[in-house]
């Protein structure tokens, strides 16, 4: 084992050392996750597109409990949204040195039904998005030798789910830009990973129907904030040998 | 601002990028390829990076591939200096 290098780790980063962005903040997942970083002490980029008041809500509760956060509106589907977005932060709370692309919308149909102009916006909003985003990120990570990239993924990135041909290969794709990302950067400090929800409760599912849980083992489906907490995780000090992993958080489901 | 960069400055630049990088200063030199200074494709990026911050050119992954020593990263970079002055 002598032989075996095993440094140098990537540096240990406190929050004093930058900020995270969340993109898609301002609620359901995104929300959760900003909030359960602002907890672990990261001032966070409250990114969204249109709900001024959500977005403000997330704020003023990360700094109701003493954190820092600002809201950032802008459609993340606009190429010149990550510079203006990481401009700001830089400014306010130096590095972005934690990136969570968690944007992300769904324009169901049957691939025979679903326009061109359907595909288009998912793969946009979800997949060109946080390669955007990323790339901006990884400027600064890879010259400060740390950094941490989550993607909100989805197990229908995974699994077959009818009506969601998009959706799911935009979340598929994500995936398979996780492991590539990681494995380019590892050397750099900085891990890249995703998670992949199942059936989580939010206004994004709220149309999904009670009978799919019968088909979850845990028989229920997830909260927000059981995803935020794998984020924690995946972002924290105690993750910084995973990289390129996809972590389901599905009560079991691709079990 | 451009016109005022000389060759020497780029040199002096990409030695220390490449110092930062890992190999020792004084296995660095024009004639060294970067193959033997053991720099790979993320490692030009991040020169590339340093030299867009520093002079305000571009490097594109078509430049990146013509190069093979740190001559020649010094030479296309000063050329496109003189283009952008």
């Amino acid at each position: 084992m002598a032989d075996i290098a095993v440094g140098p780790r990537s540096k240990k980063v406190s929050p004093a050392h930058g900020c995270a962005l969340v993109t898609g903040a301002s609620r359901g997942l995104g929300a959760a996750i900003a909030l359960a970083l602002a907890e672990d002490g990261w001032p966070v980029g409250v990114s969204y597109r249109t709900d001024d008041a959500a977005a403000a809500a997330v704020t003023v509760a990360i700094q109701d409990a003493g954190g820092e956060a600002v809201p950032l509106r802008g459609d993340i589907s606009n190429p010149e949204l990550p510079d203006t977005l990481f401009a700001t932060l830089e400014e306010r709370f130096g590095r972005v040195a934690v990136l969570v692309n968690n944007a992300g919308i769904r324009q169901d149909g049957l691939a025979l039904q679903l326009t061109d102009a359907d595909w288009a916006a998912v793969m946009e909003t979800n997949l060109f998005a946080a390669l955007r985003t990323t790339r901006r990120a990884l400027r600064s990570m890879i010259r400060q030798r740390h950094g941490r990239i989550v993607n909100v993924a989805s197990v229908v990135g995974q699994r077959a789910s009818p009506g969601q041909s998009n959706y799911a290969a935009s979340k598929a794709a994500m995936i398979a830009m996780t492991k590539t990302v990681a494995a380019e950067v590892a050397r750099r400090g900085v891990t890249v990973n995703a998670v992949a929800p199942g059936l989580i409760k939010t206004d994004m599912t709220q149309d999904v129907s009670g009978e799919v849980v019968g088909f979850i083992p845990a028989r229920r489906a997830g909260t927000p904030e059981e995803v935020a907490a794998c984020v924690r995780f995946l972002v924290s000090d105690a993750a910084s040998y995973v990289t390129g992993v996809t972590l389901n958080v599905d009560g079991g489901l691709t079990a | 601002m451009p016109t005022a960069v000389t060759s020497s400055q780029i040199e002096e630049t990409i030695f220390q990028t490449l110092a930062e990088l890992g190999p020792e200063l004084e296995d660095i030199s024009r004639d060294a390829t970067l193959e033997a200074l053991d720099i790979d494709s993320l490692d030009l990026v991040e020169i590339a990076q340093v030299v867009e911050e520093e002079f305000g050119v571009r490097m594109t992954t078509d430049d990146v591939a013509l190069i093979r020593t740190v001559g020649d990263a010094i030479d296309l970079l000063y050329e496109r200096v003189l283009q952008q002055s």
